[in-house]
């Protein structure tokens, strides 16, 4: 038992944190709800009750798989990069910009369009990658303010070059059919950008565990002296691991607008960038556990909405209770204790069993 | 004379599972200096940070002059007269002695303002009454290692320590430093101090101590009066064996030059010559050992050699390449192994496992990956699995992280990677710092193996013993410079080289 729970600890204290946040946001729900109730099974059931609020929860996954490994990526590369939601804007806003400019075949067209958005945001991850690494400033700081340029830059040129003025609010124009994904479950609007989402999560566990220059990212993460002192060239590390992070950020903000709404309508950032890094601490940077995190992260939000629309809780209750396990997860000293006692108890049944 | 210190079975186990101290009972008698020796990782310094209230126990008492406490940190340790000495010197580098001295005590003037005179008063005293000559308006970073240890003894002394805790004084001083600290000592125990000394330096506990208490293991394993022991019956309780305190043989073929240094000196970034015009060569076959206190330009010269750090000018030559300007890959190319000083900053990834650890040099390197994108993890834990057997490497598999090894098992992983990349140049720096000595033994064979072998090896260390035993050649190195070189080491004594460590003499002097 002793060694299962050492064995698993890091998993075992996640799904504690999650339950406690999940506890204490039920608590608060019956002591300021009139109708604890209904509330509760809004919030908790809610997204399973329709058919389309079933899409809508598997649909928002989709981009926050994406940030969380555009997160997870530079996080691995003991980079600080939190700058998924400004490439995520600016992906799409020029990925947009080039879909709806241009007409070719569906077959090019796509594949195209998230090129161009994806190549936006390589660049976008670039600039506090290449800054980090030339003058060793500050990726978060850097990224973090990038998230406002790519916020204003995008507004600018949707509102300004691509605005759809038939439309009667600020949108951009539609994107030809050409450069639609298809979503293939009627009654819903799940996309073919959840099955890439789901291949890019493998693809980048592949990538990051059984290639070399994931390895140089691992490596550089772990002990960058350690990487530099065994020949790695860190330099060029850390910029590829801000420039891949931004590359997957903005196909999802990309392929968001092409299944979901095909057009530009954001004219508030979405947030998908932030709900990255959250996906991407609770799944520990690891690909393939950003799927589950980010699978309860959406049911939350979604949950949160009907919570709004049908009870007389306000959706920022899914914050308080995002909040709460977060701050679980990263405090070093949460269950510490429980998980030293466990190891004094395993070290003298050692020491017993050897003398 | 009654005990000032009664511990009754200890035992302390760290956060990582390690159980440092076994049930471990030690009696200090009062007025004595009594020494606990012990390889490193035997459980001294976790025996004696319990004393000092710095890590709490899982069981056991501890009782002081008489009575059971229960020490809860080390402010409480001080109130109850008992002091302690880091390894780690612990002063702040930019106050003067006298303010370093009274820290945490200062006399006030009207509850806020330092009374300067008061302390300038006392400190004089307290300087004059011990006999702890200390220059007490001199700042701290200009004064060398032995004078701030003093510092810090004095600074213990000030807040009426009656039990004085010195965790491996010697091991930062150079042999004449230590002969003043041992002196010094002496004259406190006249004080009617009791010291407790730890140290691993078997020489040393003949010469001052009364009691000595041997522990390994975690375990106390006895406590004598040091006049029933010689050093020999000393070393085989430490570590259950008889240990080789001889010279290595001598090497038989030594071959061309292999790493040639020419006019190297480095310019630091506080505009510091940290090296100065710098010259020799190691040839094939032979152990060019540096001697020399921690914090001479050691650091910086093996960095510049293995191309971490580049130097201001200079040429460094592998045969007759120049690699002056080479990456740290461009350099382990060549054929060049590196050791690194600091085996938890450079040597590993701590949270990475054995393999990761073992590949950093060679992942891009056939069979370890296909056309240097796609790691065969096979190949990789297989050739892990072999140097771990090969090195004695104790751990369950080579996918257990670093974190669960000993000191002396991640520095046999880092070895292990380094002899493992067939090097023709070895880089060794402190390869045998906070090991245990089996573990040592094991890495010197290896060194001399690979010297038999026509390698070139380049060794810094700051164990005279380790120098004197291992180099076919010494240079000693003191403020960046080399101050004296000695090619024939037969006759060499650590008594001929302090003089040069401790910059009081010069090559041709």
């Amino acid at each position: 038992m002793g060694k299962f729970i050492l064995k698993y600890f890091n998993l075992i204290r996640a799904v504690i944190a999650i339950l406690i946040g999940i506890i204490i946001g039920v608590c608060i729900i019956y002591i300021i709800s009139k109708e604890p109730g209904v509330s509760l099974k809004s919030l908790f059931l809610g997204p399973l009750l329709s058919k389309s609020r079933f899409g809508n929860f598997i649909e928002t996954a989709s981009p926050i798989i994406f940030c969380g490994l555009a997160i997870a990526i530079p996080f691995q590369a003991g980079q600080f990069n939190i700058g998924a939601e400004g490439a995520l804007f600016i992906g799409a806003v020029v990925g947009t910009a080039f879909g709806v400019s241009t007409n070719m075949p569906a077959f090019l067209h796509i594949p195209l369009v998230l090129l161009v958005a994806g190549l936006t945001g390589a660049f976008w991850g670039s600039i506090p990658g290449f800054l980090k690494a030339k003058w060793n400033t500050s990726e978060l700081v850097i990224s973090l303010m990038l998230n406002y340029v790519a916020y204003f830059i995008g507004l600018y040129l949707i509102n300004f070059h691509f605005r759809d003025k038939a439309a009667g609010y600020l949108v951009s124009y539609k994107l030809p059919e050409t450069a639609w994904l298809i979503q293939f479950i009627p009654g819903t609007r799940i996309h073919i950008g959840v099955i890439i989402s789901l291949g890019f999560a493998v693809l980048i566990y592949y990538f990051l565990y059984h290639t070399t220059l994931g390895y140089e990212i691992r490596t550089s993460g772990f002990n960058i002296n350690f990487a530099r002192f065994g020949g790695i060239n860190v330099f060029k590390v850390i910029i590829i691991a801000q420039v891949i992070g931004g590359f997957i950020a903005a196909i999802g903000g990309m392929t968001e607008v092409m299944g979901v709404h095909r057009r530009f309508n954001w004219q508030l950032s979405p947030g998908y960038g932030w709900d990255g890094v959250v996906v991407a601490i609770i799944g520990r940077n690891n690909p393939l556990l950003i799927i589950p995190s980010s699978l309860f992260l959406a049911y939350l939000r979604v949950g949160g909405k009907i919570l709004n629309l049908l009870s007389d809780i306000p959706a920022e209750m899914i914050t308080v209770i995002q909040s709460i396990i977060i701050l679980l997860i990263t405090a070093e000293a949460f269950l510490a204790g429980w998980k030293y006692r466990i190891t004094v108890r395993e070290a003298k049944a050692k020491e017993v069993g050897r003398t | 004379m009654g005990n000032i210190l009664s511990l009754k079975n200890i035992v302390k186990i760290y956060p990582n599972g390690v159980m440092a101290n076994k049930e471990v009972s030690v009696d200090i008698e009062e007025n004595t200096i009594h020494a606990i020796v012990g390889e490193n990782g035997a459980g001294k310094s976790t025996l004696m940070k319990i004393v000092f209230g710095e890590e709490a126990p899982q069981e056991g008492e501890i009782y002081y002059k008489g009575k059971k406490v229960n020490i809860k940190n080390s402010l409480g340790a001080i109130k109850m007269g008992i002091g302690m000495v880091h390894q780690q010197l612990m002063l702040a580098p930019d106050l003067t002695v006298a303010e370093n001295l009274i820290l945490g005590i200062e006399p006030l003037r009207y509850g806020v303002f330092l009374d300067l005179k008061k302390i300038t008063k006392l400190t004089e005293e307290s300087s004059k009454k011990f006999g702890f000559k200390v220059p007490l308006n001199k700042k701290i970073r200009d004064l060398s290692i032995g004078i701030r240890q003093r510092v810090e003894i004095l600074k213990v002394l000030m807040r009426n320590a009656k039990l004085i805790i010195l965790d491996e004084p010697t091991s930062v001083l150079t042999p004449q430093e230590t002969e003043v600290l041992f002196k010094s000592l002496k004259d406190l125990k006249h004080h009617g101090k009791t010291i407790i000394f730890i140290s691993h330096k078997l020489k040393e506990v003949k010469l001052i101590a009364d009691k000595v208490t041997v522990m390994r293991d975690g375990k106390v394993i006895s406590t004598n009066d040091v006049n029933q022991l010689d050093e020999h019956m000393i070393a085989h309780m430490m570590v259950g064996r008889k240990i080789n305190f001889k010279r290595i043989p001598e090497t038989k073929n030594i071959g061309n030059p292999l790493l040639t240094v020419k006019n190297l000196s480095y310019l630091s970034e506080e505009k510091i010559y940290a090296l100065k015009n710098i010259n020799f060569e190691v040839r094939a076959g032979e152990i060019l050992g540096v001697a020399g206190v921690d914090g001479n330009g050691q650091t910086e010269l093996v960095e510049i050699l293995t191309g971490l750090r580049e130097a201001t000018s200079g040429q460094i030559f592998i045969g007759e390449e120049d690699i002056s300007r080479f990456s740290p890959r461009e350099i382990r190319e060549e054929k060049v192994a590196h050791i690194p000083e600091d085996r938890m900053k450079n040597g590993v990834a701590e949270h990475a496992t054995i393999e990761e650890n073992i590949i950093v040099d060679r992942y891009y390197q056939d069979h370890f990956s296909n056309k240097n994108l796609f790691l065969d993890w096979k190949y990789i834990s297989k050739s892990s699995n072999e140097l771990i057997e090969k090195f004695k490497i104790l751990a369950p598999s080579s996918k257990a992280s670093i974190l669960s090894l000993s000191g002396g098992n991640i520095q046999k992983v880092v070895v292990a990677r380094e002899l493992s990349s067939n090097p023709r140049i070895i880089i060794a720096s402190q390869p045998t710092r906070g090991i245990d000595v089996g573990s040592e033994e094991l890495i010197h064979n290896l060194l001399k193996d690979a010297r038999d072998n026509g390698i070139a090896i380049f060794f810094v260390s700051a164990d005279l013993d380790e120098v004197l035993k291992l180099s076919t050649r010494i240079i000693v190195i003191y403020n960046g410079e080399i101050v004296a070189e000695f090619d024939e080491i037969k006759n060499v004594t650590q008594q001929d080289l302090g003089p040069y460590m401790l910059g009081v003499k010069k090559k041709g002097e």
